[in-house]
């Protein structure tokens, strides 16, 4: 089963996911794009014009804070027009179907929906029903995928660990019911890295987890051998009354990061979490705000890494009918489309212009 | 009114026959499928060369919706689908709108049967109250209403005390047991099998021991009650090897196997598609192939549809929102057929499959050409190529996932008790 839908004929992103399915080069591309746009946020005027004249909608029928925010952060930075929906509490609380609020939006002219939803496969749902000129990215789906956060983490981890071939990492904690986990297992095995260890009790392993391509250890101190990046879970409430999870502290004792567990991974592991945490449950909060976590640099790579999704999601995208579309419109300005990732940089509305 | 169908091969598992030769009906019953009656004098004949000749088949698993679920289906353009597919006798779960739980909906289901000329539609009783899981339905006026069976559908029986006294009871009156195995609480509201699969797309799963504890159970209760149990739509190499030791242990079972399960599994549901979305799920190549010896070797001895028709919403949607199931009636006898191309069972296996054994199961005088046995017949050509597109499908339901593929194999009679229903 391959996923196709997410490219174009010229095998370019069209729409941003999942991991699985897309190259290791397509990967890379991601995060030497994201690298280019990583500069912005600190020059004084936080701003590119790639999307300017484009309709970004936030569509989350989930709660989020975090990934809210820097998916439209990452929009307002080149230049879009965001819309923030939290259908949550509006739309589909009226009895409005999935499809309904889709085409309401799209009769909008819109570009992108930036999807988030609590059921494995909305996103694709929704890449498959909206209008073709329309590009769809996952800001999580279900138990799914997560393709972003993954690329967020990819680009953290290459920050400070460059080479890939060489790393063994654990992700700890929920699996069973983690979107991040799966797009991490995709995103580090496309990229080569030597080991991805899952660590976690059985309750909160999905089955056959082996055939994601990972080793298992369901003890954390044996799991933390050799290992340079720490990826913790959040580890969710409800599991402790669905009778996955004795308790909170049993888990703190059994699979929580200490300062002293994290002595058994290699000397200069770095330890990440998606957020948001719950200290003392999976993780102590000297560690967490100790000098070998990196969960802060992971916020603010997230905006980097999403306008560098969202700009090749945008750059393959097709006119509306109807509208000039393309990035080309802006006067006096190179087609986009054939901006290699570096040459981002060299847009005039980069040095202030915009 | 005499029928006869002449130059076909007749394949009547029941009573050994599978050779050239004619079939006599009068009066809408069977008169001979082996020698000419003295005298007989056509008023119709119909011209079966090159096709096969054999009992009109009985699913014992359909829902045609209707009633409550009209948007779905309506008996009207269900049954055109189950004459077109050979199909001449109809078993209805009871999960139904309003649910088969009093005589007055199997008297409705009677009425809406003959109205839509296609009087062989059987209910199957709910087993329970509502089919809420908690008391007992009132069987006996249900069975003297008609229904040829009872069943719980695929909701839950609250408890084993419940499902033993519901078994008591149904062997009190000689009733059958329609069971579909599968444990509510291990099933955890899931959508695919509990495989590489469902960890890879996130989708919440099923594992097999949903359907094998629950059928375990239902097994030692049909010990304990004496209760006749057929169970429906296996899924997994367990159930089949827990049924297989059963019946040679010597429990009075039976077993079906929905069409799509011998064929399908977890690999081949695209992402997403809520087309392969049915319960039980799709299960691995490995349940599969034991489902198809299970077939060769008589553990499984009848093949059902499960038909299932949906409106268009009710399969739109993020996958694990979608609703279940299949329309698939028309598919039944070109998927058997391939069974047969595939060296999975042989033509005779097949058709039995479809017709003798299924009436065995429902104790009826049908699925065979038997003098005096109603004339329930079905002609078909197993070389006739046909696409699944909207030219030719006649469900109301195009919730198929073989939507646009080409088979080989297509009913061009039916007839029930001796009135064409079909006629390519």
């Amino acid at each position: 089963m391959t996923d196709n839908l997410q490219l174009n004929a010229e095998g370019k992103l069209k729409h941003f996911l999942t991991i699985e399915g897309l190259s290791k080069s397509l990967l890379t591309e991601i995060l030497d794009t994201a690298e280019s746009f990583a500069g912005v946020s600190e020059h004084q005027v936080k701003k590119v014009p790639l999307l300017r004249g484009k309709t970004i909608v936030n569509l989350f029928f989930e709660n989020s804070t975090r990934t809210r925010t820097t998916f439209e952060l990452a929009a307002t930075r080149l230049s879009a027009d965001v819309i923030n929906m939290n259908i949550a509490t509006s739309a589909t609380s009226k009895g409005e179907s999935l499809l309904d609020t889709i085409r309401n939006l799209e009769s909008m002219f819109v570009d992108m929906f930036v999807v988030r939803h609590a059921l494995s496969g909305a996103a694709h749902f929704i890449a498959q029903q909206t209008a073709p000129h329309i590009s769809v990215i996952n800001a999580g789906d279900g138990q799914h995928a997560h393709p972003t956060q993954a690329m967020l983490d990819m680009f953290t981890i290459r920050q400070l660990k460059p080479d890939f071939s060489s790393l063994r990492v654990a992700i700890i904690g929920d699996i069973l019911h983690s979107r991040v986990a799966r797009s991490e297992i995709q995103a580090l095995n496309t990229l080569g890295a030597a080991e991805v260890r899952v660590i976690a009790p059985k309750t909160l392993l999905p089955a056959h987890v082996e055939s994601l391509g990972v080793s298992v250890s369901h003890n954390l101190t044996e799991g933390l051998k050799d290992i340079d990046v720490v990826m913790m879970l959040r580890l969710q409430k409800e599991r402790m009354s669905s009778a996955l999870l004795p308790s909170e502290s049993e888990y703190f004792k059994c699979f929580g990061l200490t300062e002293e567990k994290l002595k058994i991974a290699k000397p200069d592991a770095i330890v990440m979490h998606p957020g948001p945490i719950n200290r003392g449950v999976e993780i102590d909060s000297k560690v967490a705000d100790g000098p070998q976590s990196v969960i802060l640099k992971q916020v603010s790579n997230g905006i980097a890494v999403r306008m560098a999704v969202m700009a090749m999601a945008m750059q393959t995208a097709a006119p509306a009918p109807g509208r000039s579309g393309g990035i080309h419109t802006i006067p006096g300005e190179r087609h986009a489309g054939s901006l290699p990732a570096s040459g981002i940089h060299a847009i005039p509305g980069d040095k202030g212009a915009a | 009114m005499k029928i006869r169908i002449d130059h076909g091969r007749i394949i009547d598992p029941a009573n050994g026959i599978n050779r050239a030769g004619s079939v006599y009906i009068e009066d809408g019953k069977i008169v001979s499928a082996t020698d000419e009656p003295a005298g007989f004098k056509p008023d119709t004949v119909i011209d079966a060369e090159n096709q096969i000749v054999c009992p009109g088949f009985i699913d014992l698993s359909t829902r045609l919706r209707d009633m409550g679920h009209s948007r779905k289906a309506t008996f009207k353009s269900e049954v055109l689908a189950a004459a077109s597919a050979g199909v001449t006798t109809l078993c209805l779960q009871p999960d139904t709108a309003p649910v088969i739980d009093t005589p007055a909906v199997v008297e409705l289901i009677k009425e809406l049967a003959e109205k839509s000329g296609y009087p062989q539609i059987y209910a199957i009783g709910a087993l329970t109250q509502k089919l809420e899981g908690t008391e007992l339905s009132s069987m006996l006026s249900l069975k003297q209403a008609g229904c040829i069976a009872v069943g719980n559908a695929n909701q839950p029986v609250k408890n084993l005390l419940v499902l033993r006294r519901a078994m008591e009871y149904a062997a009190s009156h000689d009733l059958l047991l329609m069971f579909r195995s599968n444990d509510f609480w291990l099933g955890n509201n899931g959508c695919a099998h509990e495989g590489a699969v469902a960890t890879r797309y996130g989708l919440p799963s099923i594992p097999e021991a949903a359907e094998t504890i629950a059928l375990a159970q239902c097994l030692e209760l049909a010990e304990l009650t004496g209760c006749r149990v057929h169970f429906g739509q296996l899924s997994c190499k367990r159930s089949v090897i827990k049924i297989h030791q059963a019946k040679k242990y010597g429990l009075k079972v039976s077993a079906d196997v929905a069409v799509h399960q011998l064929h399908l599994t977890e690999n081949d549901m695209t992402p997403f598609d809520s087309a392969y979305h049915v319960l039980p799920p799709l299960r691995t190549e490995e349940d599969k192939q034991y489902l198809r010896q299970g077939l060769a070797g008589s553990t499984i001895n009848s093949i059902c549809s499960d038909h299932q028709p949906h409106d268009l919403d009710a399969k739109l949607g993020a996958f694990p929102e979608t609703e279940p199931g299949m329309s698939s009636l028309e598919t039944l006898l070109p998927l058997m057929l391939m069974l047969v191309a595939q060296h999975a069972i042989t033509l005779e296996q097949g058709i039995a499959c479809l017709s003798a054994n299924p009436a065995r199961v429902l104790q009826l005088n049908s699925g065979a050409l038997t003098p005096g046995f109603a004339a329930d017949v079905c002609i078909f050509d197993p070389e006739l190529e046909w696409q699944v597109n909207s030219e030719n499908w006649k469900s109301q339901g195009a919730n198929t996932p073989f939507w646009g593929q080409t088979f080989k194999g297509r009913v061009t009679h039916t007839l029930q008790a001796g009135k064409i229903i079909h006629r390519l």
